[in-house]
């Protein structure tokens, strides 16, 4: 995608996501290095990657583009 | 007495206390509860992460043996409730699912008509449903129709500690459900979870009452052997009620002066 016309100045290096409603800008990566760079234990994590739940087997494969939307969702005390 | 487990989607509870998680004041307190009280099953909720907050897994403060089971809080309709559920499953925390619509915020009453929709769908999908009811016996059959592993009615509002308002109408349930009936919601004091137990209810879900207790240790060993208690008596079959009085000493062969 790095070459193509849609990005005359070249490969991005910084691109825009949404992450639990909010608009966050981050490097490329695959969704096993954005989890880690958030510091989240992965025991219980699950992620929502555009209204699609992606098992952990496949984070590190998966590759994150621009306006992509993740849900980020985990376990807390309930009743 | 022979053994009295509770099997509820192809576990086997000794324990027929059910406990949650919510709204204690540390974590480090929900192990110590649950292994004062035995209690086997403990109730979660799915949230969005807070990536700014403590990495604080609760997940780290509930033993393996002890059985999940995640609720659908925060879903106002069947679907959102689906949602909720699939995601839960998928977090690789077993099979059981707690069914919780709630629309009303004043006395959070469970939408019985959208918890029905919410258990057809999760019961096909191979979910071990456990939906949380305004007891109502119509209702009640047709979840199980539907395939629900058991039905929670409430016994009044969550969080209020008011107790078994509704107790009538959950003695219809128990009367005539052929799932486990597991009372949830309201129960604010161990002599009312014995209570419910005594009444022949399956099992009780406690947690506000355990942990807001000044100490909840205790307070969920308390309710446990309450829950045996009122398990026991419901078994051994109680006395009959009369409204006058029966002597206990025999009536004859009075000391005469």
């Amino acid at each position: 995608m790095g070459g193509s016309g849609f990005h005359p100045v070249g490969r991005q290096d910084k691109m825009e996501i949404t992450i639990n409603g909010q608009t966050e800008t981050v490097a490329p990566c695959t969704l096993s290095q954005l989890v880690r760079q958030k510091g989240l234990d992965p025991h219980g994590l699950v992620i929502e990657h555009n209204l699609k739940i992606i098992r952990q087997a496949q984070w590190d494969t998966l590759q994150l583009r621009e306006n992509d939307t993740l849900e980020l969702l985990s376990f807390v005390g309930g009743g | 007495m022979q053994q009295d487990g509770l099997d509820i989607g192809g576990r086997r509870f000794s324990n027929r206390l059910f406990t949650g998680t919510g709204k204690f004041a540390s974590k480090s307190l929900i192990p110590k509860m649950l292994a004062a009280s035995g209690s086997q099953m403990i109730t979660v909720a799915l949230r969005r992460v807070d990536t700014g907050a403590s990495k604080d897994n609760i997940l780290n403060y509930i033993p393996p043996e002890v059985t999940l089971l995640p609720n659908t809080s925060g879903a106002r309709t069947a679907q959102e409730a689906v949602r909720v559920a699939r995601i839960a499953r998928e977090a690789g925390c077993g099979r059981f699912i707690k069914i919780e619509v709630i629309a009303d915020m004043k006395y959070l009453m469970p939408d019985n008509s959208e918890t029905l929709k919410a258990t057809e769908i999760l019961a096909k999908e191979d979910f071990v449903v456990l939906p949380y009811i305004l007891p109502d016996l119509i209702l009640a059959r047709r979840l199980e129709s539907a395939g629900a592993a058991a039905v929670m009615p409430l016994g009044s509002p969550i969080g209020s500690n008011r107790g078994l308002k509704t107790a009538e109408l959950i003695a219809l349930l128990i009367e005539n459900c052929t799932v486990p009936v597991i009372v949830d919601a309201g129960i604010g004091r161990p002599s009312q979870a014995a209570a419910a137990m005594e009444m022949g209810a399956d099992a009780v879900l406690v947690n506000t009452a355990i942990a807001t207790a000044r100490d909840p240790e205790t307070m969920g060993k308390a309710f446990s052997l309450a829950v045996q208690s009122g398990r026991m008596a419901y078994r051994a079959q109680l006395a009959p009620e009369r409204l006058t009085a029966q002597a206990s000493s025999p009536l004859t062969g009075f000391l005469q002066s």
